[in-house]
C-alpha cells in the first residue's frame, strides 16, 4: 500500500461524469469555490462529441504556486460514471483517492489496493430525499460538491456564496441548491472525515487575475478590435467564439439612441460562404472575421488563395481540434499549422498568430485586424480547443485608451484629388505594401478591378510572365515586412548557461512553464523560446543556432512546427528534437518534463560512454 | 473580339445625363469575348441602363464569379470598383461587400455554370438572405471557356455542338428565385435590348433581392440546331408576358398604350414602371401564380420572359439585421470600441 498522498493546494481532482447529467455546472461550482478561496486553479473539460450519455471528464488542477497548465496524473477521482470506472480507477496516482457512490456494493476486484477509497451512498441519499427523477440526478452532483467541500477542508461559505450569486434571483433554486450542498457537507463531516490528506487552504495567490475562456476572449477582442462583420458556420470548437461576439455586440455595439446595430453577423450556409463574405466585407473596407476549425479551413482554401493574391484583409480564427477529417472534434490539437501556413493552391504563405492563453488571444484577436489591414492579407489566429473552450486563470484584459485602429494604406478622395499616383499593386513605400481604394471613394479616380488572375501594378489584366513574377516577388517581400509587424517571440533564459533550447507555442505555454521549473529542479537547464507568429522573426533562427540542439514541443503527430522551421529557416533537421503530444487531451507539464529529461539523460549517458 | 480600343474622344453633342456623364463614361475595357456573343449585348444594356438611371459609376460595385459571363464586368462601368472573385462564390462576396456598405448599389453578374452548378448553393442562400442587389445571370446553357460542355440549365434533350444529347433535367433559376424569396424576378433575352434595358433599370432600382435571368446565346458553342439557347430557338419560343417601360420620377410619360392594356407600378424611389400586358391576365404580383405559369409554359416548350414577379414590399438583409444607417465600413474606434473602463468592469465580472 502506497502512502496516502498528502498535499495542500497542490493536487489534481478528476471528475468522471456522464454527459448531459448536469455535472458541468456542479463541477464548475467546485472549481470556482477554490478560486474564491484565493487558490489558483486550472480546469480542463474533456468532453465527447455528443449531447447526452457519453463519458465526460472535468479536471481541476489546484495549484498554490499558480501553475495554470495541466500537470498530468490525478490525486483524487470522483467516479460518477460506471462506463469508465476501470479506466478512471487506473488513472489515479498511487496513494491517491477514489470518491465514489457506494449505494450499490462493488466487488473488491473493482478497487485498487494502493488507492484510498471514500464511499458515499449518493444515490441512496438522493432517492431518500427527492422523488422527482430529474432532481435526484441533478442534486446528486451538488451533494457530492458539498461532500468534497468537507473532505478537502474547503470553506462552505465560499460555495454557498457562489450559489447565491448564481441563483440570487431565483429563490426556489437558491434554497434547494444550498440545501443539497449542505446535505453533502454534513454527511461528509459525520462519516468521511480524516480519510483524505488533500487540503485546500485559504491563500492570497489569485490576485486580480480573471477566469475566462478563449472563445469569449476572442469574441470580445473582435469587439474591441473594431470588427463589424462576422460570417461563420457552426463547427465545434469555434461556435462559441461567434456566439461570444454576438453576445458582446448586443451589449456594447447597439446605438443607445437609435437601438440599431453597429455590427452585422451572418450565419453562412458553409465555411466557403463565410470566408467569401469576410473577403467581400474587407474588400469594401469593413473589419471582418470568421471563426472556424480545421475542416472549415479546408473548405476555405480557394478563397484564401484569392485573398492572398488579390491582397484582401481577412481575419480567421482557427480553433484547432483533433484531425484529420472529423477526427476528434471535441479534443484539442495544434495540427493545422501547415494547412494554414501554406493554405491554397499555388505559391502562398500566410501570417499566423499563436496566442498562449485567453488574455493574449484577446489582444491578438484585436490586433489581428490592424495586421490584416496593414498587410492586406489573411491573418490566422491559431487558437485551439484547449484555450478556446476551457476557462483559464489569466491576467486581466487591458486596453490602451489612446489606441487607434491601423486601417493600413487606403487612398482617400483627397489623396486622389491631390494627384497621388494610384496603382493598386504598386509598391511606392518600399515595404511591398501597395495602396488600395475602397469602392465609392471618388467619382472619376481610383476605381480598379479586383481579380484572382494575374495583373500588372495598375491592376490591369496581364498574362505576361514577367509581370506575374514581379508581383509574386513583391508578395514575398511583403511577407518579409510581416516579420517586423507580427508579435516577437518570447525568450526565457535558464538560471545557468544552457546547451539545449526548447521552442513551444500556443496553449503549450502554461504546461511548459511548469515543466521548465521542474527540469530546473532536476538540474536540467533549458533556454526557451515561445513562437508568437509566423513568419518567424530573425530571433527565432538566432535562438536555434545558439544551442547544441533544440526541443520543439507541439501537439500534433507530424511535428508540423518543426517542419515549418526546417523549411522556412533552412535549418538542418538534426538540430531539432521533437516532443509530440497528440492524443487529443491538452499537453501536461509531466509529459514535457519526462520527455525532455529522458532525452537529456540519454545524451548525458551517451557523452559519458 | 477586337483588340482596337475605341478612341476616347466623342462627339461634343453626345447626350449627357444629370451627372454630366455620357454613355461613354459607363463603358469599360474592350471585351475579350467572341464576336457576336450575347454577353456583350447585355454589357451594352447595362451601360445604357446605368446611364439612363443617372447612377454615378463609383456608387455601384460590380461583382462576378468565374466564366465568360463573369469576365464581363471588366467591359462595362470602368469607373466602378469591380471584383472578379472565385467560381460560384460571387454571392457570398457580394453579401459581405453589401454588409460593409449598405449605401452602394450592388450588381452581381454570373452565368449558368457559375450560378446553377458550382454556385447553386451560394446563389440560393444569397437570395434567401434578401441581399439588396441586382443579380444577373447570363445564361447560355453551356460552358464556353472550357469549350462546350452542357451546363445545368441546358434543357433535357438539347444537343451539344459536338453532337451529344443532354439527359439531365434543367435547373430553372427563375423558378428557384421565386421559391426562395427574390422580390424582383425577371427573364429576358440578350437579343431583346428593348425589353432588357427597362428590366435592368427596374432591377437596379429595386431595394431588395432582384434577379434577372438573361438567356444569352453562345455563338461559339451553343447556337446550333438542337440547342434551346440559340438565337433562333429563343426568338421562336420567347413568350413575353409584358412589355415594360421604366420611368424616372421626373420624366413625363411618353409611351402610350391602348387603354386597359397597361398598368403602372410605383417604385420605392418615386419612379414608375409601366407594364404593357401582353398576356391578358398575367399578374406579376402573384408569386404562386407566376410559378404555375412558368411551369405550364415551360411544359409547352415556351420561354417566359418579362417582369415575372414584383413584390411591392421588398425585403433587405440590413433591415432584418437592424444595422445603423451609416455604412459599417465608416465606423472607427470611437463608435466601435467599448473602451478601457468597460473592460475593467468585464474583468471584475470574471473574478
Amino acid at each position: 500500500m502506497s502512502k496516502p498522498i498528502k498535499a495542500t493546494n497542490d493536487f489534481v481532482v478528476k471528475f468522471a461524469n456522464v454527459n448531459g447529467s448536469g455535472s458541468a455546472s456542479a463541477n464548475e461550482l467546485f472549481a470556482r469555490a477554490i478560486l474564491r478561496m484565493g487558490v489558483p486553479i486550472a480546469t480542463r473539460n474533456i468532453f465527447p462529441s455528443n449531447i447526452q450519455g457519453l463519458p465526460t471528464w472535468f479536471e481541476v488542477r489546484v495549484s498554490g504556486q499558480g501553475w495554470v497548465g495541466r500537470r498530468g496524473g490525478c490525486d483524487i477521482v470522483v467516479a460518477m460514471n460506471p462506463q469508465t470506472w476501470d479506466k478512471d480507477i487506473a488513472s489515479i496516482d498511487p496513494g491517491g483517492y477514489l470518491f465514489y457512490d457506494s449505494s450499490k456494493p462493488m466487488p473488491e476486484s473493482k478497487f485498487r489496493s494502493d488507492v484510498n477509497v471514500i464511499g458515499m451512498p449518493l444515490t441512496e441519499i438522493c432517492n431518500r430525499t427527492y422523488s422527482d427523477p430529474r432532481q435526484r440526478q441533478l442534486f446528486k452532483n451538488i451533494i457530492y460538491v458539498g461532500a468534497l467541500t468537507s473532505i478537502l477542508d474547503m470553506e462552505l461559505p465560499a460555495v454557498e456564496k457562489l450559489i447565491s450569486d448564481q441563483y440570487g434571483s431565483k429563490p426556489a433554486l437558491l434554497e434547494s441548491n444550498i440545501r443539497a450542498v449542505r446535505m453533502g457537507h454534513e454527511y461528509a463531516q459525520e462519516h468521511l472525515s480524516g480519510i483524505c490528506n488533500l487540503r485546500v487552504a485559504k491563500a492570497d495567490a489569485v490576485g486580480d487575475r480573471i477566469f475566462l475562456n478563449g472563445n469569449d476572449a476572442a469574441g470580445l477582442g473582435c469587439v474591441y478590435g473594431g470588427a463589424t462583420v462576422a460570417a461563420w458556420y457552426p463547427i465545434t470548437p469555434s461556435t462559441s467564439l461567434a456566439e461570444a461576439f454576438m453576445k458582446y455586440c448586443r451589449k456594447y455595439r447597439v446605438d443607445p439612441e437609435t437601438k440599431k446595430n453597429k455590427f452585422a453577423i451572418i450565419q453562412a450556409e458553409d465555411e466557403i460562404s463565410a470566408i467569401g463574405a469576410v473577403i467581400g466585407a474587407s474588400w469594401n473596407g469593413a473589419r471582418a472575421f470568421t471563426a472556424t476549425s480545421g475542416p472549415g479551413i479546408s473548405l476555405m482554401q480557394e478563397f484564401l488563395g484569392l485573398a492572398y493574391f488579390a491582397e484582401i484583409p481577412a481575419v480567421i480564427f482557427n480553433v484547432q481540434r483533433g484531425g484529420p477529417s472529423t477526427g476528434m472534434p471535441t479534443r484539442t490539437q495544434q495540427a493545422d499549422i501547415l494547412l494554414c501556413a501554406y493554405a491554397s493552391h499555388g505559391d502562398t504563405k500566410h501570417v499566423m498568430l499563436f496566442p498562449e492563453d485567453p488574455r493574449e488571444l484577446f489582444e491578438m484577436g484585436a490586433s489581428a485586424f490592424d495586421l490584416a489591414e496593414r498587410l492586406q492579407t489573411p491573418i490566422f489566429v491559431m487558437e485551439d480547443l484547449d484555450i478556446g473552450m476551457n476557462d483559464w486563470l489569466c491576467e486581466p484584459l487591458t486596453w490602451d485608451e489612446s489606441r487607434v485602429y491601423d486601417r493600413g494604406k487606403i487612398m482617400s478622395a483627397e489623396d486622389l484629388d491631390a494627384g497621388k499616383t494610384f496603382g493598386r499593386y504598386l509598391d511606392v513605400d518600399g515595404d511591398a505594401i501597395a495602396y488600395r481604394t475602397l469602392p465609392g471613394t471618388h467619382a472619376t479616380k481610383g476605381a480598379y478591378f479586383t481579380r484572382g488572375s494575374s495583373r500588372d501594378r495598375f491592376a490591369k489584366y496581364s498574362e505576361d510572365g514577367s509581370v506575374y513574377v514581379d508581383n509574386m516577388q513583391r508578395l514575398l517581400r511583403k511577407f518579409e515586412t510581416a516579420k517586423s509587424l507580427a508579435p516577437a517571440p518570447v525568450v526565457h533564459k535558464a538560471r545557468e548557461k544552457a546547451r539545449y533550447g526548447a521552442i513551444y507555442f500556443g496553449s503549450t505555454s502554461a504546461a511548459m512553464a511548469e515543466a521548465r521549473a521542474s527540469l530546473e529542479g532536476l538540474g536540467l537547464h533549458l533556454d526557451t523560446l515561445r513562437i508568437r507568429a509566423f513568419p518567424f522573426a530573425d530571433e527565432v533562427v538566432e535562438f536555434i543556432n545558439s544551442y547544441d540542439q533544440v526541443f520543439v514541443i507541439e501537439q500534433n503527430r507530424d511535428a508540423q512546427m518543426r517542419m515549418l522551421l526546417v523549411n522556412e529557416c533552412a535549418i538542418d533537421p538534426a538540430r531539432f528534437i521533437s516532443v509530440l503530444h497528440y492524443d487529443g487531451t491538452p499537453i501536461t507539464a509531466r509529459f514535457i518534463t519526462s520527455a525532455i529529461a529522458e532525452r537529456l539523460h540519454m545524451k548525458a549517458k551517451e557523452a559519458a560512454e | 473580339m477586337t483588340y482596337l480600343a475605341k478612341p476616347k474622344f466623342h462627339h461634343p453633342a453626345l447626350p449627357k445625363n444629370e451627372h454630366g456623364f455620357t454613355h461613354r463614361d459607363y463603358e469599360g475595357s474592350i471585351s475579350t469575348l467572341c464576336a457576336g456573343c450575347g454577353h456583350d449585348s447585355i454589357s451594352a444594356a447595362i451601360i445604357q441602363a446605368c446611364f439612363e438611371l443617372n447612377i454615378e459609376p463609383h456608387r455601384l460595385a460590380k461583382l462576378s464569379g468565374i466564366g465568360c459571363s463573369s469576365k464581363t464586368p471588366d467591359y462595362f462601368l470602368g469607373q466602378s470598383h469591380g471584383f472578379n472573385s472565385v467560381h460560384g462564390r460571387m454571392p457570398s462576396v457580394l453579401t459581405g461587400a453589401n454588409l460593409a456598405n449598405k449605401q452602394l448599389i450592388y450588381l452581381g453578374v454570373s452565368g449558368d455554370g457559375d450560378s446553377a452548378s458550382i454556385g447553386l448553393g451560394q446563389f440560393m442562400h444569397c437570395v434567401r438572405r434578401s441581399v439588396n442587389m441586382l443579380y444577373v445571370t447570363e445564361n447560355n446553357g453551356v460552358y464556353g471557356l472550357t469549350k462546350g460542355q452542357f451546363s445545368a440549365t441546358a434543357d433535357r434533350g438539347s444537343t451539344s455542338k459536338a453532337g451529344g444529347t443532354n439527359n439531365d433535367s434543367a435547373l430553372d433559376l427563375v423558378g428557384l428565385a421565386l421559391q426562395i424569396g427574390a422580390t424582383f424576378v425577371a427573364r429576358s433575352f440578350s437579343g431583346d435590348k428593348k425589353q432588357l434595358v427597362p428590366l435592368l433599370m427596374a432591377g437596379l432600382s429595386h431595394p431588395g433581392p432582384a434577379f434577372i435571368d438573361v438567356v444569352s446565346p453562345c455563338v461559339a458553342f451553343n447556337n446550333h440546331a438542337g440547342s434551346t439557347k440559340s438565337f433562333e430557338f429563343v426568338r421562336a419560343h420567347n413568350e413575353a408576358v409584358n412589355r415594360l417601360d421604366f420611368m424616372d420620377a421626373r420624366e413625363p410619360i411618353t409611351v402610350d398604350y391602348e387603354p386597359g392594356t397597361s398598368t403602372e407600378v410605383a417604385l420605392h424611389d418615386g419612379s414608375k414602371l409601366r407594364l404593357a400586358k401582353l398576356h391578358g391576365d398575367y399578374d406579376p404580383h402573384n408569386r404562386i401564380a407566376a410559378m404555375n405559369y412558368l411551369q405550364s409554359r415551360a411544359a409547352a416548350g415556351e420561354l417566359v420572359t418579362g417582369l415575372i414577379y414584383l413584390d411591392d414590399n421588398p425585403r433587405d438583409m440590413h433591415s432584418m439585421l437592424n444595422t445603423v444607417d451609416v455604412p459599417l465600413n465608416g465606423l472607427g474606434e470611437k463608435e466601435l470600441c467599448p473602451g478601457s473602463a468597460t473592460l475593467d468592469k468585464i474583468n471584475a465580472s470574471l473574478r
